[in-house]
């Protein structure tokens, strides 16, 4: 475990709540990444366009940390076709199951929301188990 | 316009939030989904600190009649419908979340890595995303 990263963990964590309570105090939206992603192309025009201002933020956001801050290198060397297949799952997925990471496990769950809470476990138990089989069984 | 600025700036936030936390690493969020390997349970405490910020701050916001720049708050319906849609996209995105270690977030805020593998992931999300409004939205 001595890859644990207890401080920068809680600390990102934190802005990243404090990122949805301030879009839920100040345009009254909840924080659900997929779901900001497809209503800033489907939406009517004029509430596309904080979406395309939040996700043109959040594109540019790694550049203004690692202009700040020394972070942890990140390799990009996966197989490009397990990255396409990846992309394509999650994408039909979160619109399938109305949510993501932020819009089921952060913004639904500090919500106290059922379909979000049995989403979040279906979620997180599906992507362990395909990270075990990768692992594990093809050790890949 | 203050809608923009203030989407602009939580966008910027939550990035941020991503990046500090290493959750726009991949490595770092399957070293969290490999639970049998060397397990890193970053990502839970993530989760926690999101959790709590949110949730505390929610408590007081909602208590307001209206945001400040909208006439109501938009949240989804708090259904307790727990349908075959809701478990099977949940599914399909578990498999393709533990596949790579993208989700959309993480993918958009390692975008400006510049690098040519969350450019290619974020296309195929988008892909996926209008497989799934052309194809299961017309029904």
């Amino acid at each position: 475990m001595e890859n644990f990263t207890p401080y920068s963990a809680l600390i990102g964590g934190c802005l990243i709540g404090l990122s949805a309570a301030l879009l839920l105090f100040f345009n009254g939206r909840v924080a659900g990444i997929s779901g900001i992603i497809v209503d800033s192309f489907s939406a009517e025009i004029e509430n596309r366009y904080w979406r395309a201002f939040f996700l043109i933020g959040l594109m540019f956001s790694a550049a203004i940390v690692n202009t700040f801050f020394p972070v942890v290198p990140v390799t990009y060397s996966r197989n490009i076709l397990l990255v396409i297949v990846s992309g394509i799952l999650v994408g039909y997925g979160t619109r399938l199951g109305n949510g993501c990471t932020s819009g089921h496990a952060v913004c639904g769950l500090a919500r106290f929301s059922l379909r979000s809470a049995v989403a979040t476990l279906t979620f997180m138990s599906t992507a362990i188990l395909t990270t075990y089989i990768m692992r594990h069984v093809l050790e890949y | 316009m203050t809608k923009n600025i203030a989407a602009l700036i939580c966008g910027i936030l939550f990035g941020i939030g991503l990046t500090i936390s290493q959750m726009s690493n991949p490595d770092k969020v399957l070293a969290f989904l490999d639970i049998t390997g060397n397990w890193d349970l970053s990502l839970m405490l993530v989760m926690f600190g999101a959790l709590t910020t949110l949730s505390v701050a929610q408590y007081f916001i909602l208590k307001r009649p209206k945001p400040v720049c909208d006439s109501q708050f938009h949240l989804p319906k708090k259904g307790n419908l727990i349908d075959t849609r809701l478990i099977l996209g949940a599914v399909i995105f578990g498999v393709g979340w533990g596949l790579v270690g993208y989700c959309p977030g993480s993918a958009l805020a390692a975008l400006s890595d510049g690098k040519f593998e969350p450019f290619i992931f974020t296309i195929a999300l988008g892909i996926g995303m209008i497989l799934f409004s052309r194809f299961h939205n017309k029904k």
